[in-house]
């Protein structure tokens, strides 16, 4: 499992090369939400959806070897690509990697510039319920 | 020369009208801006924002009542427009036209008054199934309040409504029947004149939401005889934040208030207080005073094209429109109603109308996507949201033919 800081600078670099060609950009986000595995319709739940997303966002995660994996999916291939980058960044990773995380390749490739306002508060909503599952996680192993 | 005869044969200078909005000249992502968004809000020419400009700038002043210079040239541009708008939807009296700040407050201040004065327990409402929330909810909750029934007229697939329909629904309980001329998420226009001689013959009183028809079409509301009618200046070029109502005399005057405040009394003392004749009894408060002028420079605009001239060329955009969507592969047109406003909804199958539109705008081609304030009206198509391109005066025919070909090659990509 390569590092938090690996996977965002590879990241980085491939948004780097769409430099400020925004068609581009956006059809790479729906290449990557094409490429994403699909979440199972069993954890399409109402519980699993995420509050604040403009567009359906389902999150679904798991914990294995002090590891938090996520599976996640929405109903816009766009949004399927930014959360795929998140999928890809966090999933596998130990919960207190995932609690201390500085998401800074959001800033670096211009995400707010990309998917605008509105969209960029739901990409927080994700971050920060994906944050909480592996508070929760954290938590349970602690008291257990 | 007859003025009629002379507008018909006038046709639209695209060059010169285009050179009246600056906005026009922007570049977006990269891509000279095509905006389709004019359901939401249009655009304004120059001579909007030059009177803006100049209100502030030369005369600001609050209205009625002052003495001085300043007060009485901005009381006599704000009765202007009053003026104004009573030619444009050719009003009996201009005191039957009130200001608010836009469509959603003048459906809200019917329901409110009138709603409140002469809707009882046990009493019906009627809609269509095709409106808007601001069409809908200040109904429901005065239904709420009063203990009466809001009945809905169903759409066809074609998102029409059946005057049938409607004649089945219609009872000597009915009081108030609201509809859309024109609908904002569908461009269909309803059969208005029908729709209110029936609703009248039956003792109701007819409010139209004239927010997408007003921009596009002749109204006339002592030709249709409606009861009310509410629409925005921001939708036909003005400003945003100013709104019409009008309302026949006798109706406004049997009304109850709307607020209390400023301007809408007569005389007030602790005891007691005597409200103001109309308009003023529904206007508490400073109005939003630069923007109601601004808004006459709108309607100078449309009445420099002339309305029969705007729809005819609107008509040409639509139908070309229409034409390019029917030859692309997984494209749906969303309403396909005969009589239609400049409104054109689509699906493309597979594909996600936020995804649409992301990719529109990545070319500088402005759409809307999602349920355009019709949440009932998408549930009843079974979808979460449509694609909405909606056409002004300003827009071309090769600006439609980009929307044609960038929606061809995203459908191109749809899985579906």
């Amino acid at each position: 499992m390569s590092s938090i800081r690996t996977i965002q600078d590879q990241i980085i670099d491939d948004f780097e090369l769409l430099a400020d060609d925004r068609e581009a950009t956006i059809f790479y986000l729906m290449e990557l939400g094409d490429k994403m595995t699909s979440l199972p319709e069993a954890y399409k739940l109402d519980e699993n959806l995420i509050k604040g997303c403009q567009s359906k966002v389902w999150l679904h995660s798991d914990f294995k070897d002090n590891r938090v994996l996520f599976e996640a999916d929405s109903n816009t291939d766009i949004t399927r690509g930014l959360i795929s980058l998140l999928v890809r960044i966090l999933s596998g990773q130990t919960p207190d990697d995932i609690i201390n995380t500085d998401l800074d390749f959001i800033e670096k490739i211009g995400m707010g510039q990309i998917i605008g306002s509105q969209r960029s508060n739901g990409f927080a909503s994700m971050i920060k319920q994906i944050k909480m599952y592996a508070l929760g996680y954290k938590t349970k192993v602690a008291i257990s | 020369m007859d003025e009629e005869v002379n507008t018909i044969a006038r046709t639209i200078d695209i060059t010169a009208v285009r050179a009246q909005f600056p906005i026009l000249q922007r570049q977006v992502n990269g891509f000279p801006l095509a905006y389709f968004d004019n359901a939401a809000t249009t655009q304004k020419p120059q001579a909007v924002i030059d009177a803006l400009t100049n209100y502030y700038t030369t005369y600001n002043s609050n209205i009625h009542r002052g003495v001085h210079a300043l007060a009485e040239e901005a009381t006599t541009a704000f009765e202007q427009t009053r003026t104004a708008v009573q030619q444009f939807v050719n009003a009996r009296e201009e005191e039957e036209i009130i200001f608010t700040k836009g469509t959603s407050e003048s459906i809200n201040l019917v329901a409110a008054t009138y709603g409140k004065a002469f809707v009882n327990e046990g009493d019906e409402i009627i809609i269509t199934g095709m409106e808007h929330h601001s069409n809908i909810v200040p109904w429901q909750m005065l239904c709420e309040e009063k203990g009466a029934v809001l009945r809905v007229i169903p759409i066809s697939d074609s998102g029409e409504i059946a005057i049938e329909d409607l004649k089945q629904t219609l009872s000597d309980k009915t009081k108030i029947v609201s509809v859309c001329l024109a609908s904002n998420a569908l461009g269909t226009i309803n059969p208005v004149k029908d729709i209110i001689s029936l609703s009248q013959a039956a003792g109701a009183v007819v409010m139209l939401d004239a927010a997408q028809a007003l921009p596009h079409m002749q109204v006339d509301v002592q030709a249709l005889n409606c009861d009310f009618l509410a629409a925005s200046a921001h939708k036909m070029y003005g400003p945003t934040g100013v709104g019409i109502l009008y309302g026949k005399r006798k109706l406004l005057e049997k009304m109850p208030p709307y607020q209390g405040g400023g301007e809408m009394i007569k005389e007030v003392t602790f005891a007691r207080t005597t409200y103001n004749e109309i308009p003023f009894k529904f206007e508490a408060g400073t109005p939003n005073i630069g923007d109601v002028i601004a808004y006459k420079s709108a309607i100078d605009f449309i009445n420099s094209l002339g309305k029969k001239n705007i729809a005819a060329y609107e008509d040409e955009l639509i139908d070309h429109a229409i034409k390019g969507f029917l030859s692309i592969d997984k494209v749906e047109l969303i309403g396909t109603a005969r009589e239609r406003v400049s409104v054109l909804s689509f699906s493309i199958k597979g594909m996600h109308p936020f995804d649409i539109g992301m990719m529109l705008d990545a070319t500088g081609i402005a759409v809307r996507t999602g349920h355009h304030c019709t949440m009932p009206l998408m549930d009843r198509f079974a979808i979460e949201g449509t694609v909405r391109a909606s056409f002004a005066v300003y827009n071309t025919i090769p600006e439609v033919d980009r929307l044609i070909d960038a929606v061809s090659k995203i459908a191109g990509r749809a899985k579906g």
